[in-house]
């Protein structure tokens, strides 16, 4: 019996490969930012006034940030189930847990990058002022927000990639679950950005929620993710 | 080859005597509430709705956690009977329908009573989010593959949608409030109702309970069948396939000479 890799170096290679295939084939920077930005805009043209756009930027920013989680997820398991990689990680041997983590690991760094594109686009489209007193307020919702994003990302790309051809499925199992996480950010997001009028001392409960939510999916994908991809 | 023939019949004498309830309690439940029982104070004839709606929604409530038990026995019982899992689709099935009257009461008495179809309350907003996350965990059943596969995979979706909805609910709480108060359950004991209105409603949960346990029981044992002809099937197509490659052997073996 060979050495079992520790979850943590798995996790870690998973999230290495799947970032190396991203850099490479530039997709997400081609095709998935652009189309984050081109929403962005479209919200402007639906909502047509720039008081409405500045008091719901923060909501906004979250809407297309889950638009673009749909995509990212579906292409992180495009990859791996077009020439069966994901079979083969588990044929390997390799722990589920792990997996699951390293390509959480993968789509989190793709949606903070994303999401930090997303703000400055908010700043210049819809005149949203960023405040110091609000700074890590933003950063610990951002953070904790893109963590259960990912995880619940993750787990039911995993499911939809385990049954093929099935990705019509993912939004309508995916978006209820994210539901809280996109009120929470919201809020939280509002109140760092105290559009109409919000305190930044109202966000933090938010944020306590958007890491209970992190912590019971992330748990919850390295218990099942081994029985999701199962074939 | 021999077809092999199932008996199609899925009522015994016990669904039969839990469906003659349900019949019964359901009748009194049409004519309670529609003729016993009087108009209401404030609400006027709206408050009928309620005899219909309540007991829906707690019927839904009952088979998603019916769902949610039978999963989890299915994913800890060591032989993982598939027995389990066909009590957790038929019970997520009838709960959906179950919802989705809940819901189209619900705001028919909204729009007569607070003059909207919809508000945006906690217990609402929960409810609506149950029937999505059940209609995608019906999905998940549709998928396909082998039976212990939709097992496996439906068992893991129902246990994250227990996980899924209080989170939902505490998120939404956090957000605003409204729904009316429940009035039976207030938990001072005191009960504002009047008499046969309380009992038309107690009626009316026994009744849908009744009809409900009376659908479960039914669609498991169709279910039971779908999947037993599934296997017949599959078995069949594997003999058909073993007797071509005999044949194609026996065909090329006697070419070879």
């Amino acid at each position: 019996m060979s050495t079992q890799l520790s979850l943590g170096r798995i996790a870690r290679a998973v999230a290495a490969k799947d970032l190396r295939i991203e850099l490479r084939s530039r997709v997400v920077i081609n095709q998935i930012f652009p189309f984050a930005g081109l929403v962005m805009v479209m919200f402007a043209f639906a909502l047509d006034n720039d008081d409405v756009l500045t008091r719901v930027a923060g909501g906004l920013v979250w809407l297309a940030t889950l638009f673009s989680l749909i995509i990212i997820i579906q292409r992180s398991f495009a990859v791996d189930s077009a020439d069966g990689a994901l079979e083969a990680q588990r044929v390997a041997g390799l722990n589920p847990a792990g997996i699951f983590v390293g390509k959480a690991l993968a789509v989190m760094v793709q949606l903070v990058t994303l999401e930090i594109m997303l703000f400055f686009a908010a700043v210049v489209l819809y005149r949203v002022e960023l405040h110091s007193d609000g700074a890590v307020l933003l950063v610990t919702c951002v953070i904790s927000a893109t963590a259960g994003l990912s995880f619940v990302g993750t787990l039911y790309g995993g499911l939809t990639a385990g049954a093929r051809g099935r990705e019509t499925l993912l939004p309508l199992l995916m978006l209820p679950v994210v539901a809280p996480v996109l009120i929470g950010a919201t809020r939280a997001t509002e109140s760092a950005f105290m559009s109409g009028g919000a305190a930044v001392s109202d966000g933090w409960p938010w944020v306590g929620v958007l890491v209970v939510f992190a912590a019971v999916f992330g748990l919850g994908g390295i218990l099942s993710f081994g029985s999701l991809i199962e074939e | 080859m021999e077809a092999q023939t199932f008996t199609a019949r899925v009522a015994t004498p016990t669904t039969r005597l839990v469906g003659a309830m349900a019949l019964v309690s359901m009748a009194w439940v049409v004519i309670g509430g529609l003729f016993v029982t009087p108009r209401d104070v404030d609400q006027g004839d709206a408050v009928r709705i309620m005899y219909v709606h309540v007991p829906t929604a707690w019927v839904a409530y009952l088979a998603f956690i019916v769902t949610a038990v039978a999963s989890a026995c299915w994913l800890l019982s060591r032989k993982h009977s598939m027995g389990f899992d066909r009590v957790a689709g038929a019970s997520a099935e009838v709960g959906v329908v179950f919802m989705a009257m809940t819901l189209l009461s619900g705001s028919l008495w909204g729009r007569i009573t607070w003059g909207s179809y919809w508000a945006w309350d906690p217990r609402l907003t929960t409810t609506a989010f149950l029937l999505v996350t059940y209609i995608g965990y019906l999905a998940v059943r549709g998928l396909g593959g082998s039976l212990e596969q939709r097992a496996r995979r439906s068992a893991v979706i129902a246990l994250l949608a227990v996980l899924e909805i209080p989170l939902v609910h505490f998120s939404v709480l956090m957000w605003r409030s409204l729904h009316q108060k429940a009035s039976v359950l207030s938990g001072d004991g005191d009960i504002k109702m009047d008499g046969s209105m309380l009992t038309t409603l107690l009626v009316g949960v026994i009744g849908f309970t009744l009809t409900f346990t009376w659908l479960v029981l039914h669609r498991q044992r169709v279910l039971a069948m779908q999947d037993a002809m599934q296997m017949t099937q599959l078995d069949a197509a594997l003999r058909e396939r073993a007797n071509e490659s005999e044949n194609k052997s026996v065909i090329e073996s006697s070419r070879l000479k």
